[in-house]
């Protein structure tokens, strides 16, 4: 076996006689076609192939870019025949010395198919303009078509401009220059890679087109781009476009979303036309997002779970569905308050905000707004936020809600990733819209001056909105109730594990979300709540329980004073406290401001919820000081599942120490089990209910997610247990059926003495007098890391570095009784956490920094 | 485990370099098992009943050495962070080479080498690493290239008949140690002693007893270790900052202060070790010089072992941990 090039065995690259029947070509005409195939193994092998895939390169690239799927089918021996085509003019196929036009080459395809002789059916594969070339064959051959793969590509839609960078491309002046007499726009494309591609990759890119003549067909791609509406190829285009709404073979997306040319819009365009299609964005990758990530794994995954679908049970309701709004809806007459804002004063009753959201709903139905677009909410908390999720409920719209605690980047990956038809924000999001180009129609919560509103290239206000639906004078019964099983929101992960993920659920979800809570909770008409913590402060017109939003930076859980928290208290007479643990520890810090009166009314509050990640006892038991005669409740979730369990404060001194921390039993409607981990902290695959074994969590509760929003890897890792969750969260259940959390999967350590959870150790850490937080992470190989103490001192230390020799032995000898033997301890003045929760301490990003740290060389900061 | 425990017949072993601490701890093992010890070195061994004093230049003496015995353990090395290499190469290389033929040509049937883990390291941190294949071109500074010279030739005599592993035991100290625990004891006393880069960097170290005990399982579990290069390490890896702190109390001296950045340690170990040996040609001075570049390496990039394979092969693990290490070297010092 002799590498032709890097990547590529020589037994795959094959030349093929085809006559064509393109208009372009006389009669009789016959072409050589370059393929890289693997027929020639798999007959070797022995392996009958299943289909067959016909992979089609755009331009300037060649059949190399499908080296990655050749490879794969051969260190896996799958039965998959793989022709990756250099298209004619291109690679190392025939000069052909015509001009060829969309609809010669989709032709041509159709000329190379007849000849290859396939006994299967077909999957086409396309990159770029190879994808549209492939989907003209597809959409012509559907009786052969098995299935549709497509990466970056666009079918360029009516309506939409010509990608700024293929006009350029394109234009007169400066397309023979960049795409035949130089090599301009071959060097741009390969430089597109994300990262940069290895030199010796990029010159078997360069390889087929080292001089201007065999550069041509690269030249007269570029040129049969149907930029104008009388470009002779247009009407080839348009009539793909169309067909393409026809397939209704299985579709797979894989997308580099940071591609400059082939973005978002066009996979949005194409998910519009193919609305069974599954998709994955790799968050991250761009152009060339074969290069940039594994595309060859999650595609022949793909295939073979269309060979056999599966079925995922899902847990049943804990009762019959409710829509959202039938709290709502049933109190027309009532006046009592239902919200309160703090900062600026504000309250609407029951009827009120019953009418509001009507008269939004019809608004924004006037305006386009139809049941399963997408609509983007940038708006804080209250009363404002409330109106418009209700009235995108009420609509069938599907609520997009990305807190500005992702940050300016992770908020503008989490937008574009979620495609909304609509975004609503006020003045200081549509100037992030507008700077970082995010998609929707605009519409402003604020009536803004004529000439902002240009600027930011707002549509419509809130008030119009509102203008518009109250003269409609709407009710509930003028709107088509949602379906139960349609996407209702998208919500999204901390980002804590990588980039923010969406999170999609459905009407029946969010209903069983707020039926899990009511039990749990107690939480019932009449209850009065304050909404500290976003996305069960939503909830509350939906449980029936009047809601406050105290006046704090949402952005900033630890702006929130004890004095702000007892003034929405007092607001609603509240039964009810949500909050996160970062802001509760500043309202700890400030208890000293509240008056009288604020004792009087916190006395009052039954429940006090703090939920976001775990709080530890003493923490705990200093809240419940605030709240005498509350029930202290820290629930244990995630975004895929709010909440799993709970616990209160009297259980968690009743389960004492242990390895982790008690999270409690699951709450109502849910079940949990765990499948466990082995030596080298790779869960397995069997749920189970053993006490004492630690593994992965799983979750099953009618409130669990729907899917992860495009995102089809991560969706299949997820729900690889059927009719589980796979948390990603490590833990284990104790005799009594308490869960305890360990940490998350990405952070047990992979010793020589097998896996281990970091949580025990870190407590035996910070019981160590002038220890302040503390994170054991895993430096070196998997199976034989060394466990390094990364910690805070109190007082904090000036800079990072090692720890003294008296800190260490301490440390050490404290770690050593949960069975862990440190090698180091460090020093950090303080351990990043993420953002969102500011209280999940970022172990990825330390294990990073104290194996750089160890290694030796100067000492930075994490 | 079978460490401490004769658990075969008495064999006659040959042990060369017997005079150096770890060559006598070897030597006091084996005869402590039941075995019968001859050794072999340039000076007299303190311990010695059956000793041959001489060169491994020397054919005609290492001829001597090797009769009617069943088994060598090859110590005898030149060890200096610096030196001219036809030094390095007449003892290590050519040395080695001598007690091999003589070895095969008198039938014995095992043979173990004992060589370091800096004959695969190439100046990268090591973190984790598996023992890695000698590489006498790569391998920094004269010690190490010379040893991964003889590493190679010695396991390529390994076959059924002539058995021969490798045992690489990563910085061996204890109490009597003249090469680290001494140099940095006196350095410090006399605030000579730098740190590179705070001393973070992760290194691997192995406590007298273990190394002893790895070496002479070496021999024990022939039937699996020959043909095989191990490494050997206490299996705790330690900040070298707080691993030289520690030998400075065990010692009475006090801990390091000064902070050298590990690139600057590195350039003028370079310089120091060409201005050293020059003067060493001229008799002027003797010791070894206070840094050299294979020194400013060694203690500002990680170094450490994955041992599974080693405790596996060896059905051996330490039984001296670094701490319980350190409270014998100060009870050597009277320390504590």
């Amino acid at each position: 076996m002799t590498e032709l090039f890097p990547g590529v065995d020589g037994i795959y690259s094959t030349y093929l006689e085809v006559p064509s029947t393109s208009k372009v070509d006389d009669p009789g005409t016959l072409h050589m076609w370059h393929l890289l195939d693997n027929e020639d193994e798999l007959l070797a092998r022995g392996i009958e192939p299943i289909g067959t895939l016909v992979c089609v390169h755009g331009n300037p690239t060649w059949s190399y870019l499908w080296r990655s799927l050749l490879n794969h089918v051969s260190a896996n021996a799958l039965p998959w025949r793989v022709v990756a085509v250099d298209q004619l003019d291109m690679g190392f196929s025939a000069r052909t010395g015509k001009f060829r036009r969309l609809a010669d080459r989709v032709n041509d395809l159709g000329d190379l198919i007849d000849s290859l002789g396939l006994s299967g059916k077909v999957t086409t594969v396309g990159h770029d303009w190879g994808g549209v070339i492939s989907l003209g064959w597809a959409t012509s051959h559907q009786d052969q078509l098995a299935n549709v793969i497509l990466t970056n590509t666009a079918i360029h839609p009516a309506g939409f401009e010509l990608p700024a960078a293929l006009k350029l491309a394109s234009h007169p002046a400066v397309h023979g220059w960049g795409t035949k007499t130089t090599s301009a726009f071959l060097q741009v494309t390969h430089s597109l890679a994300q990262p940069a591609l290895d030199p010796e990759v990029r010159k078997a890119f360069m390889a087929p087109y080292t001089s201007a003549a065999k550069r041509e067909g690269v030249a007269n791609f570029v040129a049969d781009i149907p930029f104008a509406e009388d470009h002779p190829s247009r009407s080839t285009l348009n009539e793909i476009a169309q067909a393409v709404r026809t397939l209704t073979v299985p579709t797979l997306m894989l997308w580099g979303p940071k591609d400059p040319v082939f973005s978002d819009r066009y996979l949005r365009d194409l998910m519009g036309r193919l609305p069974h299609a599954q998709v994955h964005r790799f968050e991250g990758a761009s152009h060339l997002v074969g290069e940039d990530k594994d595309i060859a794994t999650p595609m022949f995954d793909w295939l073979s779970s269309n060979q056999n679908s599966t079925n995922s049970s899902r847990a049943d309701s804990l009762v019959d569905y409710r829509p959202m709004l039938s709290e709502l809806d049933s109190r027309t007459a009532d006046h009592s308050v239902a919200v309160v804002d703090i900062n600026p004063p504000r309250s609407l009753s029951w009827s009120e905000l019953g009418q509001r959201v009507n008269a939004l709903a019809a608004g924004l139905q006037e305006i386009g707004v139809k049941a399963g677009d997408r609509v983007n909410l940038l708006v804080p908390p209250g009363i404002e936020l409330t109106t418009l999720i209700y009235a995108c409920l009420r609509l069938g719209a599907v609520i997009v809600v990305a807190d500005a605690g992702l940050g300016t980047k992770g908020l503008g990956r989490a937008i574009k990733g979620a495609g909304p038809s609509y975004l609503i924000g006020i003045d200081r999001a549509l100037t992030g819209a507008r700077l970082f180009n995010w998609p929707g129609t605009k519409i402003s919560v604020e009536t803004l001056p004529a000439a902002k509103r240009k600027l930011l290239g707002v549509e419509h206000s809130l008030s119009e909105l509102f203008d518009v639906g109250n003269k409609l004078a709407p009710q509930a019964s003028n709107f088509e109730p949602a379906e139960p099983d349609a996407d209702a929101a998208v919500l999204f992960t901390s980002g804590s594990t990588g980039p923010a993920k969406g999170v999609v659920y459905t009407h029946r979800q969010l209903g069983a979300m707020r039926d899990t809570l009511r039990e749990t909770y107690n939480l019932k008409a009449g209850s009065a709540l304050v909404a500290g913590f976003a996305p069960f402060a939503l909830l509350g017109p939906a449980l029936g329980a009047t809601s406050v939003t105290p006046d704090m930076d949402v952005t900033a859980p630890r702006t929130l004073t004890a004095s702000a928290l007892a003034d929405a208290a007092v607001a609603v007479d509240a039964t009810t406290v949500f909050a996160s643990p970062a802001a509760l520890a500043n309202v700890l810090d400030t208890k000293n401001s509240l008056d009288a009166t604020h004792r009087k009314t916190l006395a009052n509050v039954s429940v006090m919820l703090s939920a976001g990640a775990p709080i530890p006892e003493p923490l705990l038991a200093k809240v419940q000081e605030l709240v005498p005669n509350a029930q202290v409740h820290t629930p244990y979730g995630m975004t895929e599942a709010l909440p799993v369990t709970d616990i209160d404060l009297a259980g968690i001194r009743e389960a004492g120490q242990g390895n982790g921390v008690c999270v409690g039993t699951a709450v109502a409607g849910a079940k949990v089990a765990i499948a466990p981990i082995d030596s080298m902290g790779i869960a397995g695959d069997q749920p189970q209910y053993t006490p004492h074994v630690t593994g992965e969590i799983l979750v099953r509760a009618p409130h669990v997610k729907d899917r992860y929003d495009r995102l089809w890897i991560t969706e299949q890792v997820s729900i690889s247990i059927p009719g589980w969750h796979r948390t990603g969260d490590v833990g284990h259940l104790d005799d009594d059926g308490r869960l305890w959390v360990e940490g998350r999967l990405g952070h047990v350590l992979s010793t020589a003495k097998g896996a281990m959870t970091p949580v025990a150790a870190e407590h035996a850490v910070e019981s160590v007098s002038g220890a302040g937080r503390a994170a054991l992470v895993g430096v070196g190989p998997a199976g034989t890391q060394a466990a390094v103490v990364v910690m805070e001192t109190i007082p904090p230390a000036r800079k990072a570095g090692p720890a003294s020799n008296e800190l260490s032995q301490k440390v050490r000898s404290a770690v050593a009784e949960t069975g862990v033997d440190v090698a180091a301890v460090l020093i950090v003045s303080s351990l990043p956490t993420d953002i969102r929760h500011n209280s999940k301490i970022d172990r990825a990003a330390l294990a990073t920094w104290a194996t750089a740290t160890l290694a030796g060389g100067r000492v930075r900061k994490p | 485990m079978s460490t401490g425990v004769n658990n075969a017949e008495p064999r006659r072993i040959l042990v060369t370099g017997a005079s150096g601490m770890l060559g006598g701890a070897v030597a006091e093992l084996l005869r402590g098992k039941g075995h019968h010890v001859r050794t072999f070195q340039r000076g007299a061994s303190s311990q010695a009943t059956d000793e041959i004093r001489g060169s491994l230049t020397d054919k005609d003496v290492v001829a001597t050495a090797v009769q009617s015995m069943d088994a060598v353990i090859h110590l005898a090395a030149k060890v200096s962070f610096t030196g001219h290499w036809n030094e390095f190469v007449a003892t290590n290389i050519d040395g080695t080479a001598n007690l091999l033929a003589a070895a095969k040509s008198a039938g014995i049937k095992d043979f173990v080498f004992v060589s370091s883990p800096s004959v695969a390291h190439f100046g990268d941190s090591l973190t984790g690493a598996s023992a890695g294949i000698a590489n006498p071109n790569l391998a920094r500074g004269n010690y190490a290239r010379s040893k991964a010279a003889a590493e190679l030739s010695a396991l390529a005599e390994d076959s059924p008949e002539f058995r021969v592993a490798a045992i690489r035991p990563h910085v061996v100290w204890g109490p009597g140690d003249t090469q680290l625990v001494e140099r940095v004891v006196d350095r410090a006393k006399s605030g000579r002693l730098p740190l590179l880069d705070s001393g973070v960097a992760l290194i691997d170290t192995t406590y007298i007893d273990n190394a002893a005990s790895a070496i002479v399982r070496g021999l024990e579990r022939m039937d699996y270790a020959h043909g095989r290069a191990l490494v050997v390490t206490n299996g705790e890896p330690r900040p070298v900052g707080e691993l030289i702190a520690g030998i400075c109390k065990a010692g009475g001296a006090p801990a390091p202060k000064l902070n050298v950045p590990g690139w600057l340690a590195r350039g003028a170990g370079s310089v120091i070790e060409k201005v050293w040996l020059a003067a060493g040609s001229r008799n002027l001075v003797h010791d070894e010089p206070p840094m050299t570049r294979f020194l400013a390496e060694q203690l500002s990039t990680a170094h450490w072992f994955d041992q599974r394979e080693t405790h596996e092969v060896l059905d051996w693990k330490p039984t001296v941990s670094i701490d319980a290490g350190l409270a014998k070297l100060a009870a050597h010092y009277g320390q504590l």
